[in-house]
């Protein structure tokens, strides 16, 4: 079982809820993915209407409501969202986005830094995306991040785990919980992540612009559980060299001769 | 400062583009000035559904099966200028008006009755009937209605726009209406908008105050199409680099018949306009493309989906023109005229999610 501020997760896969042809589309695919967590950008949504299209297609009691700060510019108008968005639904959890960059979305490490560490201190459970780099991670989780949520590559883009090789560091280095997201575009994408050890991953374009979004969120759901099957399995080293898949038995000599 | 390529070589670079340009700029991940200037030409309207399916891909990727929808207010049609096209023009006969506070609010209350999040308030170029105290205090009043409240009005200094978006206004849009030096000054026959490199200048000072959002684009009927979409792509690529936090829009007015007759100088066709729109869409595929209900309905729910990000709806360009019915002294007719609701239902049946909040105002409550 996953494990965040206390909170279990029996899956591995969070959804992510823009870009979709209709609510009634998300919520099916949120259902198919067995997600139970779901993020919501505060900006398409208002949570002072019961009407909320978004927010009537979500029924809250089966998931762990993440909003988040989309198209925040900077830690003071992402600080003001969350706590709006804390104040109307009731939840302190929160997906911390700081993306000055409109064309990239790529995440602004200085001010993501600054909000956390402020919205810990203000009772918040705070999930921040960030670029894929270590010693962001470990000082976000010395700020008191709850998980950190190092990017595979940028946000839509479907283009992977790019950024592998750091988001390993990452893995091997972090206490609390690593989340692969963003960039993620396949179910072989989220398989790799999970094999890598990532504690889960977070899907969305892939998901709401595929031809039929419910059957790829079961796809999804079926490839983070193999994923992670695999890493407790015990995944073998990969090697640039060749190795025999059944040694001969001439090179494993039974008479141990050696110890004569 | 940015500074506009001569028009006619715009011009000269597209018509020497050729079939094998074209194909190249079709093959490129990242396109640039050059890939633009083939896309835009005669040789690539063979590629025409090419493009098209190129277009829908990006745009469905970055964008979603998603479609923004807003309304404008127009808030007055008093201006200043003489412009040979306008139906606003200031020796056009038409009957003027600038709405009051209170009225502004009550159009604006029917728009949010009618479930609209998103405005653009837009009135003629007057410094007498509306400035920056006039739309300052209009901001203010409208801000906790609406998620977001854009502006189309005449150009302001740096100072003026930090004002208006410390009031709560997100988003400015600037046309250069052509990008033709030349044809500017003889359809700009008097007034402050004779200045063209003022308002070339604008969307950087817009976007030097802090704006979210700044529009620009060109007025489609007055010089070469294919120039004015080279010289949005050299506009845009130098506002990209100068202002990287700020996000960029374009809009592709068609001339539509409008007071004072005047005829197109030149004829878009609803083929040049598409190419248009698929070519800026390649060479960038984060900006936000607006077709407005200048478009007929046919055109506007056959493009939905292959490249614009945001369309107007139920729209009237009178000032006050939503609380009484006749629509006298208005800018322009427009070509499509459904409901928001028969616009959404057309997004939906198409598989698209109608989307008429996609920003927050507590966004724009000043730090």
């Amino acid at each position: 079982m996953l494990t965040i501020a206390g909170t279990e997760f029996r899956s591995r896969l969070f959804l992510g809820t823009g870009k979709f042809s209709s609510s009634a589309v998300m919520a099916e695919a949120i259902a198919a993915s067995d997600a139970q967590m779901v993020t919501v950008a505060l900006r398409r949504v208002d949570l002072d209407n019961p009407d909320d299209d978004i927010m009537k297609a979500l029924s809250l009691r089966d998931y762990t409501f993440l909003p988040n700060t989309s198209g925040a510019r900077d830690s003071q108008e992402a600080i003001r969202l969350a706590h709006l968005a804390r104040a109307a639904s009731g939840s302190s959890w929160l997906k911390l986005e700081v993306t000055p960059d409109p064309r990239t979305l790529l995440p602004d490490p200085v001010e993501t830094l600054l909000a956390t560490e402020q919205l810990v201190k203000d009772g918040f459970i705070v999930l921040p995306y960030m670029n894929a780099d270590p010693i962001l991670a470990l000082k976000l989780q010395d700020a008191g991040a709850a998980a950190v949520m190092p990017l595979g590559s940028p946000i839509g883009t479907n283009q992977g785990v790019l950024t592998d090789f750091q988001v390993e560091i990452i893995i091997e280095q972090a206490k609390v919980p690593v989340v692969v997201d963003a960039g993620i575009g396949a179910p072989s994408h989220a398989a790799y992540a999970m094999e890598m050890g990532a504690d889960a991953v977070l899907v969305n374009t892939a998901i709401s612009v595929a031809g039929n979004p419910v059957a790829m969120a079961e796809a999804f759901a079926k490839a983070v559980e193999a994923g992670r099957a695999a890493y407790l399995a015990g995944m073998g080293q990969r090697s640039k060299q060749a190795s025999a898949s059944s040694p001969e038995s001439g090179q494993l000599s039974s008479d141990l001769g050696f110890l004569s | 400062m940015f500074y506009s390529p001569d028009f006619r070589m715009l011009s000269r670079e597209i018509s020497q583009a050729g079939p094998a340009d074209v194909e190249r700029a079709l093959g490129r991940k990242r396109l640039q000035l050059h890939d633009l200037a083939a896309l835009l030409s005669p040789a690539a309207e063979p590629f025409l559904q090419k493009m098209a399916a190129r277009s829908a891909d990006i745009t469905l990727k970055r964008f979603g099966r998603t479609t923004q929808l807003y309304a404008p207010i127009y808030l007055s049609n008093y201006c200043t200028n003489r412009c040979a096209y306008c139906g606003f023009s200031a020796d056009n006969l038409i009957k003027r008006k600038c709405l009051t506070l209170d009225e502004a609010e009550q159009e604006a209350g029917i728009l949010h009755d009618r479930g609209f999040q998103h405005i653009l308030l837009v009135s003629g170029e007057a410094e007498s009937a509306v400035d920056v105290d006039y739309m300052e205090a209009i901001a203010l009043r409208l801000r906790n209605k609406f998620a977001a409240v854009a502006i189309e009005i005449q150009p302001m200094s740096t100072e003026h726009y930090r004002r208006l978006f410390n009031a709560g206004i997100t988003a400015v849009a600037v046309y250069q209406e052509t990008y033709d030096r030349d044809l500017y000054k003889t359809v700009h026959l008097s007034g402050k908008k004779r200045d063209f490199d003022y308002r070339l200048e604008t969307p950087a000072r817009v976007a030097a105050a802090g704006m979210r959002e700044v529009g620009i684009g060109a007025l489609l009927g007055l010089a070469d199409w294919r120039a004015e979409g080279l010289a949005i792509g050299h506009h845009l690529n130098w506002l990209r680099r100068e202002f990287w936090s700020t996000a960029f829009t374009v809009s592709f007015p068609r001339m539509r018949p409008a007071a004072g007759e005047f005829e197109p100088l030149q004829i878009v066709s609803e083929a040049n306009l598409s190419q248009l729109i698929f070519a800026l869409r390649l060479f960038d595929p984060d900006v936000g493309l607006i077709v407005s209900t200048r478009e007929e309905e046919r055109y506007r729910d056959g493009m939905l989906g292959l490249g614009p990000t945001r369309y107007s709806a139920g729209s009237c360009t009178a000032p006050g023109g939503y609380g009484k019915s006749d629509h006298e002294g208005e800018q322009f007719s427009v070509g499509d005229h459904r409901s928001l609701d028969e616009v959404c239902a057309m997004i939906r049946a198409k598989g698209f999610d109608p989307v008429c909040k996609d920003w927050d105002r507590e966004f724009q409550i000043s730090n």
